[in-house]
């Protein structure tokens, strides 16, 4: 039997339920400490004489329980569903405990990461069921298929938003491992030609070189705290004149079935910013529409202004009322637009057209694409058309690199520690050989975000970086 | 016509150092064993650099006597320097190297093969190996000969098909001049075994009466000399040292070597061999490194029978007058006579993939392939892999398992590990950065980590052994003696802390702890430690270093623990990777190709993923299962 007690997210991602597992010996107890029936957020202390870890332990097994998921401060994180199967009569034949969420991605993960903190450990892909098999649950030919599903699950995540998002902090990863590898070559060059490489001074000069590759690393983390829904998503403007119907598309975008996940106050007190998720991806909404919805965004702002935010957008949806023809605020607008990517929308189409397409098609080559706010019609499209978009590149993406999971987190967080334990046994004044260790640590923790832990990486870094032999 | 002579156990064929090391195991664990050489006279040369030992290699040697080798032994009779290499580093990475007397070095190992019982030495060349239902069964030599015999163990070297190359001039034979070994190459091919190309060098020899030492910076031997064999005291192998010399290129060389850089063979594509990135030829460095001004020349002694001198940096393949020109420019070398021009040399290999862990062809039972034919270079890399090759040809016929070091036990492992597993595209060089386990690995613990398995493999005598034990006692008890030995915070320790540049004591300790200071060590603290009694210096530096290091030893054998999970986990030789469901179909080629003997092994195959391990794991299980279930019928 396996001893640690792992955690994952058991639906795939996308979904509108996210069901997150735990599983192990010591899954009651982690499920007890996050779990609280009661919501008592206004009252900690009370809250926290209530609560009791040993909730679960005491509980039937093949219970459904409702309550709320509890940061360690008391606050609330998500209202939950909890499924409880106990050990044997699990999927894992382990003790099982299955949290249903209604928040989005963002929730989950962070429900995820307050598990771990309690002691599970992320799930491996097929760990769950793998377990499942090792304790005679299930037999071989399932298991084959169910791993197969889970392979080729994640060759689809590789074409997908994933990758691009990854993509990003993989190269930001990439600088800061070639930094490690390269400052781990030189040593290595010098120990196996200690008569041609020279390592006096060497410890000051990495000493540098740790404490700003950590920094760096640091502000990743920090990223991942503080603004991950608002770095990860694609800053969206809508343009459009008065009336065109700016403000009822940004509510039906963020209709409340929807996931929103947080609002920040933009940039400045006119502009709010709204975060709402359309599949895989999270849009930020710069909602030029609360502005005043009958003043001109352009004349309100000034052109200057209005650049500003245009120049930030990722993509811009440009809302048009088909019901009357293009005059010169349109003009205005779509000079605004040449180079930018985006879409039109040709809203009101359930009115009669007074809007000359191709005269329109000529200022701007954009994609239309026809909707109406009062019937609610085009909406499915215009999602396809972000996500589309996305997904083959045409929109790309803000500067800000971010991580995309626990588990990358996890591996940034190690390789942290890592690098600071290089830091002290510089300090500690141990020979250059023992910084080898821990840095060699980090670069392979930071390796398991690029998928890649090559072995031979160093060899062939000396080769080629150091010239060595006799 | 071939006529049938006598039969043998194991058939060696090649006495450099890892024929050497493969005769005599298997020879002192009881085969009749013989070995083959293209001359009697280069039994254990040393066709380049006049040295054994150096970074990583140092610790082979080590380990190779641990396990009841002869190279450190030969080469503390025969060195002319010593010297410990990285004293300033970590314990890990301390390596001895020592320059050795080559002529003296080759005939004391020559007078040990002679006077080895079941051990019978043969000038001759093979020509074809035996081979039925895939079982070695004999040799033939080029003179038609036929020796039976039930192992073979090939140690070739750089000898097959061996050509020498510089300039426009091509000769084909190996090393110095020796005859080539032409014959076997078809022999393998026809076996099935893939045989590639791969290429070396070696610098010029100049005549040390013509070199103004002057202008050069002299690197003299240690005056504590610590011998490579564990059967050896310092005090035993004292003696009178020589001199190597530091001198640098210049800008001139390399305008030189530029000016002419379409003259090399190398460029010009007469060589086609792969040469090896970590001693590349003089020329090579000045292409890949241009933005370097000066490379380092380093000249050793061939030996005290000679004025040979060995130019170590500057191997070459341009043509002579090229070569003349070019030495001409170094600092030293204005007027040298060069005795010895510099080449490169040609050589057929196995791909060593083709092994198992016992270095056995994966598809030839009792056929054994060691050393530079396996596509490695270096003598101690040869050496090492000849022991292996010569004690599990001999188990073999014995019938008993085969001893395979992992990477958690030896730089043997490593070595031997990387060739099979990861195959070379390069004539293979340990590195220290290649042993992922090396605080554990260490030069100075060699003995503690194999004299065990040596001995009970029969190459360790029993009086060995027993000082082995003893030792270890020693050692266990000092520890446990200062880690339970209080130390307050008397004037006189205080004295003793502040006179050494540490912090004074807050309140007592024990010494274990005050030994974990960097700058204090077990020496010392002698001065306040009243109860201590002498012991044998090895026993006061593992003493010293396992209780200096212990956090860091402790966190490594945690990895190796880690590290074991997998490797124990064995896989069947009759695994039919088809029935694996749903493995990767690049993996499922690479592990049909590889036949990994373990989890383990099968994980570092490049090309085989994480998920297929944990594919491969789920499968395993299922077939333990099946057997258990079987067997309770």
């Amino acid at each position: 039997m396996e001893q640690d007690t792992i955690a994952g997210i058991a639906s795939g991602m996308g979904g509108g339920i996210g069901i997150i597992r735990i599983s192990g010996r010591e899954a009651l107890r982690i499920a007890g400490e996050v779990f609280c029936t009661k919501k008592y957020s206004e009252d900690i202390p009370k809250w926290k004489s209530l609560w009791d870890r040993n909730f679960f332990k005491k509980k039937k097994s093949h219970t459904i329980h409702y309550g709320f998921i509890m940061n360690d401060d008391g606050s609330v994180l998500d209202e939950v569903m909890v499924l409880l199967m106990k050990s044997p009569k699990s999927y894992t034949c382990e003790d099982v405990v299955e949290i249903d969420s209604h928040g989005g991605p963002y929730l989950i993960q962070k429900i995820l990461k307050l598990l771990i903190h309690h002691g599970a450990r992320l799930a491996e892909p097929g760990e769950f069921t793998k377990r499942a098999f090792l304790n005679g649950r299930i037999d071989l030919a399932q298991a084959e298929a169910v791993m197969k599903l889970i392979s080729s699950k994640n060759e689809f995540a590789l074409d997908s938003a994933v990758k691009q998002l990854e993509g990003r902090v993989s190269k930001y990863i990439e600088r800061i491992r070639q930094e490690i590898l390269h400052n781990m070559g030189y040593i290595e060059a010098a120990l196996d030609d200690p008569e041609h490489y020279d390592l006096s001074g060497f410890s000051d000069k990495l000493h540098g070189m740790l404490q700003e590759e950590i920094k760096c690393l640091q502000e990743l983390l920090d990223h991942f705290e503080n603004g991950r829904m608002k770095s990860e998503g694609i800053n969206t403007v809508i343009v459009g004149k008065p009336n065109a119907g700016k403000s009822s598309l940004m509510n039906l975008l963020l209709d409340e079935e929807r996931a929103i996940v947080t609002n920040i106050a933009g940039t400045t007190r006119d502009i709010l910013e709204e975060t709402v998720q359309i599949g895989n991806i999270v849009l930020n909404l710069v909602d030029t529409a609360g502005i005043h919805d009958t003043d001109d965004f352009v004349e309100h702002l000034g052109v200057e202004k209005a650049m500003e935010y245009l120049g930030q957008a990722d993509f811009i949806i440009y809302v048009v009322d088909a019901s009357v023809s293009l005059d010169q605020a349109d003009d205005k607008i779509i000079s605004l637009l040449s180079g930018k990517s985006g879409v039109i929308l040709l809203n009101k189409s359930d009115l009669e057209s007074a809007l000359n397409i191709e005269s329109l098609k000529k200022k701007i080559d954009w994609d239309c694409i026809s909707f109406s706010n009062r019937r609610g019609t085009g909406l499915e499209k215009l999602e396809k058309y972000i996500t589309d978009s996305f997904l083959h590149g045409d929109i790309s993406y803000n500067d800000q690199i971010y991580l995309t999971s626990v588990r990358h987190r996890e591996a940034v967080e190690d390789a942290v520690v890592s690098l600071e334990q290089v830091i002290e046994t510089i300090h500690a004044g141990m020979p250059e050989d023992f910084f080898m260790v821990d840095l060699m640590d980090a670069y392979q923790k930071l390796g398991l975000i690029n998928g890649d832990t090559a072995s031979e990486d160093l060899v062939n870094k000396i080769f080629k970086e150091f010239c060595m032999g006799k | 016509m071939p006529y049938t002579y006598e039969s043998y156990d194991v058939v060696v064929i090649g006495a450099g150092h890892a024929g050497c090391e493969a005769a005599l195991a298997a020879a002192r664990l009881g085969c009749k064993t013989l070995v083959f050489t293209v001359s009697i006279d280069s039994i254990a040369m040393m066709p380049c650099n006049p040295n054994i030992g150096g970074s990583s290699k140092g610790h082979l040697v080590r380990e190779v006597d641990a396990l009841g080798g002869e190279m450190g032994k030969n080469i503390d009779k025969t060195f002319i320097q010593s010297k410990m290499l990285n004293t300033s580093k970590g314990p890990a990475v301390h390596s001895l190297r020592a320059q050795a007397d080559k002529k003296d070095y080759s005939r004391e190992m020559r007078r040990v093969l002679e006077n080895t019982d079941n051990l019978v030495i043969k000038q001759g060349e093979i020509a074809e190996i035996y081979v039925e239902n895939q079982q070695v069964t004999g040799v033939r030599t080029t003179s038609d000969a036929v020796y039976p015999c039930k192992a073979v163990i090939m140690c070739t070297g750089t000898y097959l098909k061996a050509r020498c190359i510089y300039g426009e001039v091509s000769n084909n034979t190996g090393p110095n001049g020796l005859s080539a070994a032409n014959h076997l190459t078809e022999c393998l091919e026809n076996l099935g075994i893939e045989v590639r190309r791969f290429k070396t060098g070696t610098p010029a020899r100049v005549d040390k009466r013509t070199i103004d030492f002057s202008k050069m910076q002299e690197q003299k031997g240690d005056e504590r000399i610590v011998p490579f064999s564990f059967t050896n005291q310092p005090e035993d192998i004292k003696k009178e040292q020589v001199s190597c010399w530091l001198t640098y290129t210049n800008l001139e060389t390399h305008k030189i070597i530029m000016d002419n850089i379409d003259r090399s063979p190398l460029y010009s594509g007469n060589i086609k061999g792969t040469g090896p990135r970590y001693c590349p030829s003089i020329e090579d460095k000045v292409v890949r490194f241009s933005d370097k001004e000066r490379h380092q020349v380093f000249l050793e002694p061939e030996g005290n029978y000679t004025n040979e001198m060995y130019i170590g940096g500057m191997s070459s393949s341009l043509p002579e007058d090229v070569q003349y020109a070019m030495y001409h420019t170094v600092p030293g070398l204005e007027n040298a006579t060069i005795v010895r021009n510099a080449y490169a040399i040609e050589y057929d290999c196995i791909n060593p993939v083709q092994l198992k862990g016992s270095l056995e062809f994966k598809d030839i039972s009792s056929f054994f392939c060691a050393g530079q034919s396996n596509g490695s270079s270096g003598y101690e890399e040869a050496a090492a892999q000849g022991i292996i090759a010569g004690i599990n040809a001999a188990r073999k016929i014995k019938g008993k398992e085969p001893l395979i070091l992992d990477r958690s036990q030896a730089y043997i492992g490593v070595l031997i590990d990387d060739l099979i597993t990861k195959g070379t595209n390069e004539p293979y060089r340990m590195m220290t950065s290649r042993a992922e386990y090396r605080l554990l690995l260490r030069q100075d613990n060699a003995d503690l980590r194999l004299t065990r398995i040596g001995y009970q493999i029969g190459l360790i005598s029993k009086q060995r052994y027993d000082a082995l034990c003893e030792k270890e006692k020693m050692i266990q008890l000092e520890i446990e003696r200062l880690e339970k030995t209080t130390i307050g915070a008397s004037s006189e320790v205080q004295e003793f802390l502040s006179k050494n540049g540490s912090t004074l004591l807050q309140s007592g300790t024990t010494l274990a702890e005050l030994l974990k200071r960097p700058e204090l060590s077990y020496e010392l603290l002698s001065e306040i430690d009243v109860d201590r009694r002498p012991l044998p210096g090895a026993v006061c530096e593992q003493v010293n270093i396992n209780l200096k290091y212990d956090g860091y030893i402790k966190r490594q054998e945690r990895q190796v623990a880690q590290y074991k999970k997998l490797e124990n986990k064995k896989i069947p030789d009759d695994i039919n990777y088809d029935d694996v469901y749903s493995l990767r179909k690049e993996a499922l080629q690479k592990l049909k190709d590889f036949r990994p003997a373990s989890v383990g092994q099968a994980s570092r195959i490049s090309g085989v993923s994480p998920a297929d391990i944990s594919v491969l794991l789920i499968y395993l299980e299922k077939c333990k299962g099946i057997r258990k279930n079987s067997n309770s019928i």
